[in-house]
């Protein structure tokens, strides 16, 4: 929790999960679903500790495409966390979506592209915007760490007022930046 | 008691639905949303017509964002398996309010009668259990079915599981509406929610 604090009053723009979050409050986000990400763990430790949040941990990432469905029929807003790799994972589910017309905000830190090490996740990094267009899933990018406010701001507005399926995938280079594998436990 | 069930599936949902009051429904695809809309249209019925698999996960996010309304999903048991590991996420919030129906043939229905994972041995009130869900029943009568819809407005008493048997015969279908975007303005609506 000490740590949550210090993050929250020490924001900088290499402090972009805080940035996030603090969009995502902004637009009073009252649920947060996961599968777990280093690239994500300081937001998601964010989420958990926030009481006016109801964070859930989901075993794929599909699970959270139709939680958002529910969130919204109940009247909350809901944001969808996971990691390139599980975009596949969500194609049908869009179709709920699509359908509907409900919104979906999805954050995905990308792997597979830059300086990526380990050729088993380029497939699906190349794949992932495709992954989210066939579907008719906007897509925006987060390259820069001084841009997650803003990018974030304008994904949510597409997705909440707009009734729109919105993906922000944010670049692997900015995940390097925060040098991630240190936060792994 | 026998693998097979022998519960009328439309007569199991009219009675799991009677005076309903408050509760919300979720169906899942197929058969779940005809018996559903057979029991009576209501604008708190959100009938899925895709989406296989994320029924569940539909009424969890509809459980933590409404926890004063009891939340009923009702599907089916190909619906279920689908979306199997959604039986751990519902565990993990522990939503009081939140009840799962599992209409189980033990088949396929839509596609033809192959038999499911159900028909073959699976017991999805005992997966239930293991994923973390406390309160689980295997119904196979009329007189259980009415045990678990008197239990379903104690919002403090779930997450639950049914497993009902039902018997796998073919029914006439009834047909929901199924404009997504209308059903979805029309819940919202029901809960108070303008339409933006």
């Amino acid at each position: 929790m000490d740590q949550i604090a210090v993050h929250q009053d020490s924001a900088t723009s290499t402090d972009w999960p805080v940035a996030i979050y603090r969009t995502l409050k902004s637009f009073g986000v009252a649920q947060v679903s996961y599968v777990p990400d280093a690239g994500h763990s300081k937001l998601i430790k964010l989420s958990h500790a926030d009481a006016g949040i109801k964070t859930t941990v989901l075993t794929t990432e599909e699970e959270g495409v139709a939680m958002a469905a529910g969130a919204w029929l109940g009247g909350d807003r809901a944001v969808l966390l996971m990691q390139s790799s599980g975009v596949g994972n969500c194609v049908n589910m869009l179709s709920l979506m699509a359908s509907c017309r409900f919104p979906l905000l999805t954050l995905v830190t990308m792997r597979g592209e830059w300086a990526e090490f380990n050729p088993w996740q380029i497939p699906m990094g190349r794949a992932t915007p495709q992954a989210f267009e066939i579907m008719g899933t906007t897509v925006l990018r987060l390259e820069n760490p001084d841009d997650a406010e803003e990018v974030i701001s304008a994904a949510a507005s597409l997705a909440y007022d707009g009734d729109q399926q919105v993906a922000v995938l944010i670049s692997q280079r900015m995940i390097g930046r925060k040098k991630w594998t240190k936060e792994t436990h | 008691m026998s693998a097979t069930g022998t519960l009328d599936r439309r007569a199991a949902v009219k009675a799991l639905l009677a005076d309903r009051g408050d509760l919300l429904v979720i169906s899942g695809l197929g058969s779940s949303s005809y018996d559903v809309f057979d029991a009576g249209e209501h604008p708190g019925n959100f009938y899925l017509w895709g989406a296989m698999g994320g029924a569940a996960m539909v009424g969890l996010g509809l459980a933590l964002a409404q926890p004063k309304r009891p939340v009923l999903v009702v599907t089916g048991d190909g619906e279920q398996l689908m979306g199997i590991g959604s039986l751990l996420t519902v565990a993990t919030k522990q939503p009081g309010n939140l009840s799962i129906a599992v209409l189980d043939n033990g088949h396929f229905g839509e596609t033809g009668m192959q038999p499911s994972h159900s028909g073959l041995g699976a017991k999805l009130e005992v997966i239930a259990s293991g994923a973390g869900i406390g309160n689980v029943s295997d119904i196979a009568d009329m007189a259980g079915i009415e045990n678990f819809r008197a239990g379903l407005r104690d919002l403090g008493g779930g997450p639950r599981l049914a497993r009902i048997r039902i018997a796998a015969g073919e029914v006439e279908r009834a047909l929901p509406p199924r404009d997504g975007t209308y059903l979805k303005n029309r819940f919202r609506g029901h809960l108070g929610f303008k339409v933006s």
